[in-house]
């Protein structure tokens, strides 16, 4: 399985590729000879110069286009962003052209508005209870599927369904579920007699929270699943029989060599886990709307209302700044405190 | 090969069983799809009468967002891959200077919030009568594909050897010949999981849908879902039927490609 990301050596193809005239083929020209060639020689280096920097030149168009797509799609959101965070940018911009310099305004407006301290506070909770519950789930099914059993493969594969969903399909069909009238879930309470008048999965304040946080669990669980799965895969077996011959049960095995070992993807899968789920939209736009009473707004969706509700682009703009402040500030932290984890991040985002 | 040893069908009874809670949801889902119309509250655990009522109405309210999320599906995949091939391969055999510089910036666009490039987009497509088109949504989906793409493909063209590119050099073939017929027949692997994982992203992408579009003329599915969840609370059978529809990519390319992306697929890049 693993194989299959690998090049096999004997599906290479054995080239018999004509000389073309193409771009910036290489002057293999054999060493000169004969020191009565040295205007000879002097030409062919000229040649060979031209054809490194014709070579540099080529390798670079392979990377312009790419390179631009990023500035233009990454870079220069970026930095509107940034200007737009500072300007009176409403829905008349758009007819009158101007968008007066607003200075700090948009923050301040923002920051101190009744609804952030509390979007803050949603957004911790939502990120921190989403990425703990899938990383421990993750975890036991990763450890789970570890195991060799008839189907295994199969069933591993199915677990991918649920990351794979659109999130609107998933958060639709979950909004469904957790209807307090109708949804299955509170008639299957009700029914088991767990509770007489079902819960208020999404119209209560506190549940709906919990609600979202659920849903988001569950579509994350696949991807700590398999990124904490390949890790284990990596951790050589022999160190766990020797463990078990040293008398070690499961978890202290698990304790003393799996944890340890597991340790770098653990960072990884947490820090990706993170920054995936503090800019979360589409769940909380699907299943609860950001209600009820405001209880699940996050700055992102708060980011997303101020701008595309009420037209408020600048002020939408500072919110989202607030937000790659917060995504940027955690990356950072983290990445001091375990630079070794860089190269694995690299690998994996 | 380092693995656990054997277990056997004990295993599976308990594999079964979480699959079968992780997969509620989904199983929920298409109950739902062949349920009559109206509210569901009658609707049983299990669709012992199917009623295909629900994707009739699916059909005829959603079959062009189908074909438009399609539409921008595709197109993203060929302007993810066209872009994230070339630059994945320079960037693993090539290093030239400001190779990092690439690489760091395509870490960064991990971090940055769809919402950061929707609000700003907004503004120079509304200039640039980039709304409401497709070539729009093309453009702003392929952010998410663009970055995972170059990650994916680089992680893989680092391992093919250098002396097979050289062989072909030494042949004289320039450097677009051996990208176009050594590099990529070799990482065909590489481009078939950028590409599944493109065409997912895209298919699945609602924030682009819901701010870069304001007419109902270029609708992708996804969006098509949420605006009919609110207009059709008492047709569950028929927003369920499109979730369903919308479903069937991810479905399908799990059940054909799955060698691609089984689960550990990426722990080869985990390293």
């Amino acid at each position: 399985m693993r194989s299959g990301s690998r090049p096999v050596p004997d599906r290479c193809p054995t080239l018999r590729v004509d000389t073309g005239a193409e771009d910036g083929a290489v002057a293999a020209g054999a060493p000169v000879t004969g020191a009565a060639e040295e205007d000879d020689k002097h030409r062919k280096d000229r040649a060979l110069i031209r054809a490194r920097r014709w070579e540099r030149l080529a390798q670079w168009m392979f990377i312009v286009p790419a390179a631009a797509y990023l500035l233009l799609f990454f870079g220069y959101p970026i930095a509107k962003n940034l200007v737009m965070s500072f300007q009176q940018y409403t829905t008349t911009t758009f007819y009158t052209g101007s968008a007066p310099f607003a200075g700090l305004q948009n923050y301040s407006k923002v920051l101190s508005s009744d609804l952030f301290p509390k979007a803050l506070l949603t957004t911790v909770l939502f990120t921190a209870g989403s990425v703990f519950g899938q990383f421990v789930l993750g975890l036991a099914f990763a450890l789970f599927f570890q195991r060799r059993f008839p189907l295994g493969r199969v069933l591993r594969g199915l677990l991918l369904l649920p990351w794979l969903l659109p999130l609107v399909v998933s958060g639709t069909t979950w909004k469904w579920m957790l209807d307090p009238d109708t949804g299955v879930v509170n008639n299957a309470l009700r029914g088991l007699h767990l509770s007489s008048s079902g819960i208020p999965w999404l119209t209560g304040t506190s549940q709906a929270l919990a609600s979202v946080i659920l849903v988001n669990i569950w579509v994350g669980i696949p991807f700590n699943a398999t990124i904490l799965y390949g890790g284990l895969q990596d951790i050589p077996a022999h160190l766990h029989e020797a463990a078990k011959l040293d008398g070690a049960g499961p978890v202290a095995s698990f304790r003393h060599v799996t944890w340890p070992l597991l340790r770098p993807v653990v960072g990884v899968v947490l820090v990706l886990g993170v920054v995936y789920t503090v800019k979360v939209l589409d769940v909380i736009l699907v299943v609860t709307g950001g209600g009820p009473a405001n209880a699940t707004e996050t700055i992102a969706t708060q980011s997303y209302e101020l701008s595309f509700q009420q037209f408020e682009f600048g002020r939408g703009a500072a919110m989202s700044n607030v937000l790659v402040v917060i995504s940027l500030a955690f990356a950072l932290v983290y990445l001091r405190a375990n630079r070794r984890a860089r190269n694995v991040w690299e690998a994996v985002a | 090969m380092k693995r656990a040893p054997d277990r056997g069908w004990p295993s599976t009874i308990i594999g079964i069983g979480l699959v079968a809670v992780m997969m509620f949801p989904v199983y929920w889902m298409v109950n739902a799809s062949l349920q009559p119309a109206g509210n569901t509250l009658q609707g049983g655990w299990f669709p012992l009468h199917p009623d295909f009522s629900g994707y009739a109405t699916a059909l005829r309210d959603q079959g062009r967002n189908i074909v438009t999320s399609l539409v921008v599906a595709l197109g993203s995949v060929a302007l993810s891959l066209g872009l994230a091939a070339p630059a994945a391969y320079a960037l693993a055999h090539s290093p030239v200077r400001g190779t990092n510089l690439v690489l760091f910036g395509v870490l960064i666009t991990q971090m940055v919030p769809g919402i950061v490039v929707a609000n700003a987009l907004y503004s120079a497509y509304n200039d640039l009568g980039l709304l409401n088109s497709y070539l729009g949504l093309i453009l702003a989906d392929s952010t998410a594909a663009v970055p995972f793409a170059i990650i994916i493909m680089r992680a893989f063209m680092q391992s093919i050897p250098r002396e097979i590119i050289e062989a072909a050099r030494v042949d004289g073939a320039g450097r677009l010949r051996v990208f176009r017929s050594v590099v990529l027949p070799v990482s065909r692997n590489a481009l078939v999981t950028a590409a599944v994982f493109t065409f997912l992203f895209t298919w699945s992408d609602f924030l682009f849908a819901l701010t870069l579009t304001t007419t109902n003329t270029v609708r992708p599915i996804t969006l098509g879902i949420y605006e009919y969840m609110g207009a059709h609370t008492n047709q569950w059978n028929a927003v369920m039927a499109t979730a369903v529809l919308a479903s069937i990519p991810a479905a399908v390319l799990l059940a054909v490609a799955q060698r691609y992306f089984a689960f550990g697929a990426t722990s080869g890049a985990v390293k």
